[in-house]
């Protein structure tokens, strides 16, 4: 097993004359967390789109755990061991917190007709098992959500609908999570208490692999182990966050020259 | 917690007696509705129906009743099943409440299928006349120029209304938004104008259907009992009523099921679903055609029971109608879409000023539920894969 879980070779994606990512390479090692970052519109959810499957690329490969994921249907990168949460909360808002995260559980529960119609005892060990599974991610997050599996996710707070966003991602145990802009719309302790819970989710489940999009500059610095940074689709720059926050290429990338 | 609900509900009484109680009552409702002739006493019923509709929802009656179905599933459908029985028996020799009755059960067969294209998966299928009609032209056709046995006929008219929506969907089935929609529009419209210029589908006149005969028992002839001639309507609305009932059962495991959360998280987010290995192609096809089967087996038996078929039956309209049960009842609400069947079909029936202008009746009764009451008449609550099963903290 190479110590290499996910690569990118010369990655580009081009919407009509817009350059959205232009040749990018990339790289992330089991267990590691990644810190994309780069100004608004530099091609970060781009990159995660085309990873997951809902773009295919422009020109590029994707090599993921050994196999080339380029242009896989987002099902299928699922199911290789990638999965993601979303910009804006992409919740289903009238479904329970148990619902919400079975979802994400798709892939591993028996979706034939007949089993779901008519063998309600195979059904019911497998929901069983399923609140089971669900129950306890909850729990690792907050006790007290735990107690509402059952409660429609659209009486939640923004933080709580955040962690069960994690907890959807994370039910079908995947190598790489992808987590995009995960302090987006929360107060600066929400944030802090979501980083810690990211910090033990990484604890608990060995060597998950984790890319995180933040433009909360604390987030990058207290979670990362590496960086990279975009800027019109290209890397401009990457290392430690110490290394990126003295870049002077990043620096001018964010705030302009003078 | 809100699971340590004592066990005394509606006015302090034990759930199972407010089901039963409540079952026995819509039975006396419905029998006295059906039977009723004057417009004022129609119009009394309705009233008191409304009255007693809220007045229960605002005493916790609702809340008693899903108590009841949660805790004493199977006596309650038992009952449900038994009372259905009941009205058929009181109304036994009547054949014009009968033939409301049975109208409604095929009506709430498909309001069923339709609310599991268009309330759990989010497909509006406007062409719901145009597939209970192919269930009744292949019963007219089957009955009258083949040996194929009736029974076998009704599901031959489910399986065709199912593969013509097949073929219809598949081309469409990948693009995101309302094409489904549309496409269904023009096929509920054409459907029509085709059956009008087509001679071998009798155009324009229609065609006779042959009536259901099981194991050579025509159900034309008034079955007997203990020496009383019974209406023949009763045969139908035993065949209807069975399959309404396993119509329901097959919708509320399929809402249920693993399948049902996969239809639901296409409806609410086709990406995201994609996105955590839903196979999204494979929900809305299943979707559609799980509904037609049902639309047209409803179908296939509306024809065998009024025994004459014409392009008028199948329109536009009847469509829209259609599509209103479901919106009435509320989207993905299985009880809702049976309450909504009842309003749509039975009201203009048994009040003949609204039968001209029903249309507009319920095309503003709708409007009126989407702005003040979008969940329906009965909103779906959230998802239990086992109502009886109360996972342990």
């Amino acid at each position: 097993m190479s110590d290499i879980l996910l690569e990118f070779e010369g990655l580009a994606k081009s919407f009509g004359g817009v350059r959205a990512l232009d040749g990018l390479d990339m790289s992330v090692k089991r267990g590691e967390i990644i810190g994309l970052i780069g100004p608004n519109g530099s091609g970060k959810t781009t990159s995660f789109n085309v990873m997951t499957g809902v773009y295919s690329p422009t020109q590029g490969r994707v090599r993921f755990d050994g196999q080339d994921i380029t242009g896989l249907s987002p099902r299928k990168v699922y199911e290789a061991g990638i999965a993601r949460t979303f910009q804006r909360s992409r919740l289903c808002l009238p479904l329970s917190i148990f619902d919400n995260i079975m979802i994400g559980n798709h892939a591993r529960v028996n979706n034939g007709l007949w089993f779901n119609l008519m063998n309600r005892r195979g059904l019911r060990q497998q929901v069983e098992d399923g609140y089971a599974k669900a129950r306890d991610l909850v729990a690792g997050f907050s006790s007290n959500l735990a107690d509402r599996m059952f409660d429609p996710v659209g009486a939640l707070p923004m933080i709580e609908r955040r962690r069960i966003e994690i907890c959807r991602a994370l039910v079908s145990s995947p190598k790489l999570l992808l987590l995009d802009e995960p302090s987006a719309g929360m107060t600066h302790d929400e944030t802090a208490q979501l980083m810690d819970d990211i910090l033990a989710v990484r604890d608990r489940m060995g060597d998950l692999s984790i890319i995180i999009i933040e433009h909360e500059m604390g987030v990058i610095e207290r979670l990362t182990d590496h960086c990279v940074v975009l800027s019109y689709g290209k890397k401009i720059s990457e290392g430690s966050y110490a290394q990126i926050a003295a870049d002077s290429e990043v620096q001018t990338a964010y705030l302009g020259v003078d | 917690m809100k699971d340590n609900t004592t066990k005394t509900g509606w006015l302090g009484l034990p759930p199972l007696v407010v089901g039963l109680g409540a079952v026995v009552a819509v039975v006396i409702f419905g029998w006295q509705f059906l039977l009723a002739e004057s417009e004022l006493e129609v119009l009394g019923l309705v009233a008191l129906a409304a009255v007693a509709g809220w007045a229960g929802g605002k005493t916790g009656l609702t809340g008693s009743l899903n108590e009841a179905m949660r805790g004493h599933g199977r006596t309650m459908n038992g009952a449900i099943m038994i009372g259905l029985l009941a009205v058929i028996g009181l109304l036994s020799e009547e054949h014009f409440p009968l033939l409301m009755l049975t109208t409604m059960l095929l009506y709430l067969t498909v309001g069923l299928g339709l609310n599991v294209q268009f309330g759990l998966t989010g497909m509006v299928n406007f062409a719901g006349a145009a597939f209970f009609g192919i269930g009744a032209y292949t019963s007219a056709v089957l009955t009258t120029h083949s040996a194929v046995p009736p029974l076998l006929i009704l599901i031959g008219g489910g399986l065709m209304a199912a593969a013509i929506g097949f073929l219809l969907i598949v081309p469409v089935v990948r693009t995101a938004g309302h094409y489904s929609a549309v496409v269904t529009i023009a096929f509920g419209v054409l459907f029509k104008t085709f059956l009008e210029v087509n001679d071998v589908l009798g155009g324009p006149q229609g065609l006779m259907v042959d009536s259901m005969k099981l194991f050579g028992w025509d159900f034309n002839d008034g079955p007997q009992l203990f020496g009383i001639e019974m209406s023949f309507y009763v045969n139908y609305a035993l065949l209807g009523g069975g399959l309404a009932v396993l119509a329901f059962m097959l919708t509320q495991r399929l809402e249920r099921s693993w399948l049902g959360l996969a239809l639901d998280s296409v409806r609410l987010d086709e990406t995201a679903s994609a996105c955590f290995g839903v196979n999204v192609v494979r929900a809305k096809v299943l979707a559609f055609t799980f509904g037609n089967i049902l639309v047209g087996v409803a179908g296939s038996l509306y024809g065998m029971m009024i025994s004459f078929i014409a392009p008028n039956s199948f329109t536009f309209a009847d469509s829209l109608l259609m599509v209103s049960i479901v919106l009435l009842g509320g989207l993905g609400s299985l009880w809702g879409t049976a309450v909504a069947a009842v309003i749509v079909v039975l009201l203009p029936e048994k009040l003949q000023i609204l039968q001209e202008y029903r249309f507009l009746l319920f095309s503003g009764l709708v409007i009126v539920m989407l702005l003040y009451r979008p969940q329906g008449l009965l909103p779906r609550g959230v998802r239990q894969f086992f109502p009886s099963w109360r996972p342990q903290r």
